[in-house]
């Protein structure tokens, strides 16, 4: 069955059909896993479990990866 | 003195040696082509790198690691903007998560107009990291206490600021800096308000390890070339403290002989 799973992410108010995990939620922004990391209600995710990393609506996610800074 | 010195002289932080004394930031320039172009023109091998949110509406766009590969340039996160020990400590493990470094620079920072060195917040931050496995060069006032302070908590190196961020003011403390280097035996470094070439040079002059500096190459008008004077400016530096400079005197002490003077 399919549940919609409303996440805050990068502060913005979205909303994806679930169940989605870590890896799901990546691979439908279209974001390279080896370049950014993932921060999931302030805890760290940590790259090995992103695939069993379930998402819930309500969680605030996340994604960072590095830029230009002094 | 000759090349051979200069060719072994090298520094080493957190069990890390490097060559080049100089550490240059990435941001604030044009576009990343400048940025890797600034980098190379440099020879810097740490530059300093900030943690930030992906734009999710355009995750295709280039990233920092297209254009300086983290497998020949250290990347030194920083947590630049951060106002918090929380703030910081975030950051930072976000950072070794996306690259899986434990060498960063921690900065925790007070409000604009100054942005300077909150040290309360500095202190709980350094503290929180270095109890979770990170190596920490810390971004701090010119204060002698809080510098033994820090180095007893464990940083790996400290990093005075010479004036305000961004403000290329040089270097405005020179007394206190080496004041400050004589009671820090980890690697001491001027962190911020480089504005020239010779403000890089006189921070070496003191005696500092290295020079980290972002600013002075991005925002003057040709990048690269001021980047290659940072570079050449850190090696005089550095050669000049070596060599020892001459006292100061008050008054003419003739170079010439004073003995076979035509009458």
């Amino acid at each position: 069955m399919q549940t919609c799973v409303s996440l805050t992410l990068n502060g913005e108010d979205r909303s994806f059909d679930g169940p989605v995990s870590v890896d799901d939620l990546l691979r439908t922004l279209g974001l390279d896993h080896r370049k950014v990391a993932v921060e999931r209600n302030e805890a760290i995710v940590p790259r090995s479990s992103y695939a069993e990393t379930w998402l819930a609506s309500g969680d605030a996610i996340e994604i960072v990866h590095f830029i230009g800074g002094g | 003195m000759d090349g051979m010195i200069q060719a072994d002289d090298t520094w080493t932080v957190a069990g890390r040696r490097f060559r080049s004394r100089l550490i240059v930031g990435t941001g604030k320039y044009k576009d990343l082509e400048e940025t890797a172009a600034a980098i190379a023109a440099s020879g810097a091998e740490i530059v300093t790198v900030a943690v930030r949110r992906v734009n999710l509406s355009d995750p295709k766009a280039p990233m920092l690691q297209d254009y300086v590969d983290p497998k020949k340039i250290t990347y030194l996160p920083n947590t630049a903007g951060c106002h918090t020990a929380n703030d910081a400590v975030r950051t930072l493990r976000l950072a070794r998560e996306a690259g899986g470094w434990n060498l960063v620079k921690l900065e925790v920072l007070g409000p604009p107009p100054l942005l300077y060195p909150d040290m309360p917040g500095t202190f709980e931050a350094a503290a929180a990291l270095i109890k979770d496995g990170f190596e920490v060069m810390v971004y701090c006032a010119d204060d002698p206490l809080a510098a033994k302070r820090l180095e007893e908590l464990g940083c790996v190196a400290i990093m005075p600021l010479g004036a305000p961020i961004g403000s290329g003011l040089g270097v405005q403390n020179p007394a206190m800096l080496t004041m400050m280097m004589e009671q820090v035996k980890v690697p001491f470094l001027v962190d911020a308000g480089v504005g020239t070439a010779s403000d890089a040079a006189i921070a070496m002059e003191l005696g500092c390890d290295a020079v980290l500096l972002n600013s002075a190459i991005a925002l003057a008008k040709d990048p690269v070339t001021m980047a290659r004077a940072m570079k050449l400016a850190v090696e005089a530096g550095r050669l000049a403290y070596l060599a020892g400079r001459m006292p100061r005197r008050m008054g003419a002490d003739p170079s010439s002989p004073l003995t076979g003077l035509i009458r």
